[in-house]
């Protein structure tokens, strides 16, 4: 990961040098090796901090929303994920395709930070990735581990290795194949009774802070002016009444970017209540799958969407949810 | 401050007498806001509108809800008696308690609280309500058939002789549709074609009509007054501009196992051909399915043969966008399909005909040259043996519920002309009833019986097989009350009727609503009758429900009439109930353009202060209200709320559903 790291560097200065571009967005350092954080670099040296190691995560599309307008193009690294949301956002008019240079990146696979101290190792200091194994040293010494166990609960269901989008790439190594088990985790809700469905969700949504955090990193949440922001949609009190209305932001929320959701899954890693939100948007995916064949949104930049067009073969409200016509 | 008044109708009896009306005008005094409110027998009587605007004068009402029949009804009958008082239309709300409450309950006490829920729900929404008004929208003079048989071409001809332009799209390469292939028509016997083909000819003649035979309905955009159609003219191969209708191509044509369509497949036809000798356009058509050159690139006969230079091989489909004012869709029907009725051996026997076979059988232009043949042995059938309603009255699902309405007639008439020109053929008729409502229908049948000496036998059919080449009917005789078997020669079945199957097409195309048979709706079954529930949509002929020609041809009549009062006008009133963004919020994301059916919605770039002397450019919706229907749909795909619809806001359908669930 060194190597692609250390190429990404010097294809950004070559850029910023050039004059190419007048940003651009990657990831800096953080405090600590395992704590890197999303950042717009306007100069060689603001790259002094440039950082591109296996925490890095994090969807950098959205940023693109603001950085897009500027003045001078932006170039910016996506992961083969992040180019769905990419997509997406083209689509829906929020970024400037024009203004935009996409430099596809590598992706083996990102960690979790959590599950690598879960595992009783504290003061990470460099992670290293070799195939299936990882080491990781900390202030007290090395420890082998399985990748499978600490990737981030995004990438263990990792639905593809193939940009949608790209200007160029860096990709040094051959990426793993994608790993088809996504809606797994859905099945299994819908096996559920309705109580014990309900139960479930209760018990997950009642731990909600209200921090905002799953909607303001969600590509798809991109409104000028949210809903629940504004005084005038009258839902916007409503939402943090009780615990009832707080399950509902959720709810609403999934409804709202339904057909749009790239399934990047950038809500849950954000949760720090790890509440898995992700949930309720595989299972719109798959009921879209279902109703409408399969639809991937962020596919492409352009064409029809199951929820918001109207074909003959389209289902019948009765069929729909396999019901009889009553 | 507001002031509502409240006027809870009785309808007669039909709201009063399962709502205690007094007792929801009492009960509604005290809702906050509500200044007045009275009961009358009927609201909607010129007494029940005085009574409305006196009391808008005199207690200064801002706004009104009248608790009676549904919207639909009597909404516009209100709006215009509040204007008259000096009220602003759209500052009427209605709460409908008659369909959707005193006709569905039966319990006083309960049907009474829901109508008070139902009306409080009224008053919540017309607090919100905002004066409106009306826009204006122009009206394209030029009118759209779809459908060239009878109904079509009746339109067509009355729209166009009060000097509108009108265009007839027919699917099939000629137009004339189904009563083309009818010999002689009930009750009078004329002869089909007699009285068809100048009509036919007056079309294509007509200054102000266009025909556009092979061609089909793609795509319609727009609105009443405003309609946008792309139109699919097929391949048909041959120039229609150069093709003399000489029929050369016809006779060299080396590929001729096509089956007659135009005869119901009796006979065959070449590849190249023209329908009918009277066809119009008299131009030639290619099945490409069966034409040698266009599937194997060798032949080309027709081309050489063709002194016209019409024929064209590499023809492609095109398509013509044109602007219309109103649409009548005529799009006519078929017999249903046989295959659930295998009983009546219609696959197995050759001479097990269906009524419309018989017609070409009999018709002087068809594949017997109307000597009455029976199509396995070419013989004279000396027993002829029919059986009405198959497939209709069907409550089995095997066919449909409901009566084809022209059986009784034509089989009547079958069954006349066979005695009267084969006077030595015995004719049977198995009937469940004889229906004949109509002018003369029922000395018609009286004839046939009576005159003729056919056999009617009330009873059903419950199998026909065949013996020894001969055809042995078996069924009841529910007057005698016995089972009966007859040797027949050649067993004629009353087919049902049903929609043309691409009625669906053209359905969702216009966003006509349609019936569980498939037959299109009309706005209103009796005071409506040939308009589609969709403004600017007329319904003529069966695509709307079973009917002979005679009902047709008024019913094309009434909607051309319809259509005329559509286009004399040169600007309609619009609805002012249509989507507006609040342009703050909007994300420019295009979803609600998506959904919109009318093509309503465009993107501008705006400038937006942002504070601090900055300003940003971003794209926004713009709603053109002269497009907009007010459908919603933007309303409710748009994920920040921007879209609102006037006259049906988040808010005033928020504090409706509050209202309905306050205790």
């Amino acid at each position: 990961m060194k190597d692609v790291e250390l190429k990404m560097l010097e294809r950004a200065k070559q850029l910023l040098e050039s004059g190419e571009v007048a940003r651009v967005i990657g990831w800096k350092k953080g405090e600590f090796y395992f704590d890197p954080a999303p950042a717009s670099f306007e100069t060689v040296e603001e790259l002094g901090d440039f950082v591109y190691n296996g925490f890095c995560g994090a969807n950098l599309s959205k940023y693109l929303i603001q950085a897009s307008k500027k003045e001078g193009k932006t170039a910016i690294f996506l992961k083969p994920c992040d180019s769905y949301s990419f997509n997406q956002l083209v689509k829906e008019h929020r970024i400037v395709r024009e203004n935009i240079h996409v430099i596809a990146i590598e992706c083996q696979g990102k960690l979790d930070i959590e599950k690598i101290k879960a595992q009783g190792i504290s003061a990470v200091t460099e992670v290293e990735e070799e195939g299936e194994s990882v080491t990781v040293s900390s202030l007290y010494g090395e420890t082998k581990l399985n990748k499978a166990e600490i990737l981030l609960g995004k990438c263990a269901s990792c639905k593809g290795k193939t940009h949608q989008v790209k200007d160029e790439e860096i990709i040094l190594h051959e990426m793993p194949a994608p790993i088809n088990n996504r809606f797994d985790e859905v099945a299994k809700l819908e096996a559920m009774t309705e109580d014990e469905r309900f139960a479930f969700w209760r018990e997950q949504l009642q731990k909600c802070i209200r921090c905002n955090a799953c909607r303001n990193v969600c590509p798809a949440c991109s409104c000028v002016k949210c809903v629940f922001d504004n005084p005038a949609s009258g839902i916007e009190a409503k939402a943090n009444d009780d615990k009832f209305e707080e399950q509902l932001f959720h709810i609403i929320r999934a409804f709202h970017v339904a057909g749009r959701c790239t399934d990047c899954g950038e809500c849950s890693r954000v949760c720090p209540q790890n509440i898995p939100l992700h949930l309720l948007n595989r299972k719109f995916i798959k009921d879209i799958d279902g109703l409408y064949g399969e639809f991937q949104a962020g596919e492409t930049d352009n064409g029809k969407t199951p929820l918001t067009s109207y074909t003959e073969s389209d289902v019948e409200p009765n069929n729909a949810l396999g019901g009889e016509a009553k | 401050m507001q002031r509502i008044g409240v006027f809870i109708c009785w309808c007669g009896s039909n709201i009063a007498a399962t709502v205690d009306v007094k007792k929801v005008a009492e009960t509604i005094k005290s809702e906050p806001g509500v200044v007045y409110s009275e009961n009358y027998q009927y609201m909607c009587s010129e007494n029940g509108q005085q009574l409305i605007k006196q009391a808008i004068k005199e207690h200064n009402l801002t706004g009104i809800v009248v608790g009676s029949c549904s919207p639909r009804m009597h909404e516009a009958t209100f709006r215009k008696t509040a204007e008259a008082a000096g009220l602003n239309p759209y500052m009427v709300e209605i709460a409908n308690i008659r369909e959707h409450c005193s006709w569905i309950h039966k319990d006083m006490d309960e049907a009474t609280e829901k109508a008070i829920v139902l009306v409080r729900t009224a008053i919540a929404k017309v607090k919100l309500n905002a004066p409106l008004q009306a826009g204006e929208s122009p009206v394209v003079k030029r009118a759209l058939v779809i459908g060239g048989g009878i109904a079509g071409i009746q339109a067509a001809l009355d729209i166009a002789d009060a000097g509108f332009e009108v265009d007839i799209v027919e699917k099939n390469a000629t137009i004339g549709g189904r009563m083309a292939q009818l010999d002689k028509t009930f009750p009078t016997l004329d002869c089909s074609a007699c009285i068809l083909t100048p009509k036919m000819v007056d079309c294509a003649q007509h200054e102000k009509i266009d025909i556009l035979s092979y061609s089909e309905v793609e795509e319609v955009k727009g609105f009443v007054g405003n309609f946008n159609v792309k139109i699919r003219r097929k391949a048909r191969y041959v120039d229609e501009t150069k093709c003399t209708g000489c029929k050369i191509c016809m006779e060299k044509c080396p590929s001729k196992k096509g089956l007659n369509t135009f005869n119901m497949g009796l006979n065959n036809r070449p590849a190249i051909h023209i329908p009918f000798a009277q066809a119009i356009p008299n131009v030639a058509v290619i099945d490409p399915e069966q034409c040698i050159k266009l599937k194997t690139g060798k032949c080309g006969i027709c081309q050489k043969f063709c002194g016209a230079g019409a024929i064209d091989y590499e023809q492609k489909d095109t398509f013509v966008e044109r602007e219309y004012g109103a649409i009548v869709v005529a799009t006519g029907f078929k017999p249903i399909a046989l295959d659930n009725f295998n009983e009546y051996g219609y696959a197995e026997n050759k001479d097990v005909i269906t009524s419309l076979e018989l017609e070409r059988l009999m018709n002087a232009a068809g594949p017997t040259d109307g000597v009455l043949l029976r199509p396995s042995d070419g013989k004279h059938p000396k027993v002829i043996t029919f059986i009405q309603c198959v497939g209709s009255r069907d409550t089995s699902g095997c066919g449909k519920p409901y009566c084809s309405k022209i059986c009784c007639m034509y089989t009547a008439k079958h069954a006349m002309l066979i005695r009267e020109k084969y006077p030595d053929t015995e004719v049977h008729v198995f009937y469940i009833d004889v229906r004949t409502p109509g002018k003369n229908y029922d000395e018609f049948y009286r004839r046939a019986v009576e005159q003729y000496g056919v056999d009617y036998i009330k009873g059903m059919v419950g199998k026909v097989y065949n013996e020894n080449g001969k055809l042995m009917v078996q069924g009841s005789n529910l007057i005698d009350n016995e089972q009966i078997t007859i040797e027949s020669d050649l067993v004629v079945l009353a087919t049902a009727i049903e929609p043309e199957p691409s009625i669906r097409k053209v359905a969702t195309l216009l966003t006509a609503s349609i019936d569980t048979n498939n037959f299109l709706t009309e706005s209103h079954a009796k005071l409506r009758p040939v308009e589609s529930p969709t403004a600017g949509v007329y319904l003529a002929g069966v695509c709307q429900g079973p009917k002979d020609i005679p009902e047709t041809v008024s019913q094309a009549s009434a909607c051309a009439a319809k259509v005329i009062g559509l286009l004399a006008k040169d600007k309609l009133k619009t609805n002012p109930c249509v989507a507006v963004p609040d342009e703050m919020m909007c994300n420019g994301c295009s979803q609600c353009a998506n959904v919109c059916a009318y093509g309503a919605i465009t993107y501008v770039d705006k400038e937006f202060r942002l504070g601090g002397g900055k300003t940003e450019i971003r794209r926004v919706a713009s709603v053109n209200p002269a497009v907009c229907q007010g459908c919603g749909a933007c309303t409710v795909t748009c994920p920040s709320g921007t879209m609102d619809l006037k006259g049906f806001s988040s808010k005033q359908i928020m504090s409706e559903v509050e209202a309905i669930c306050k205790k």
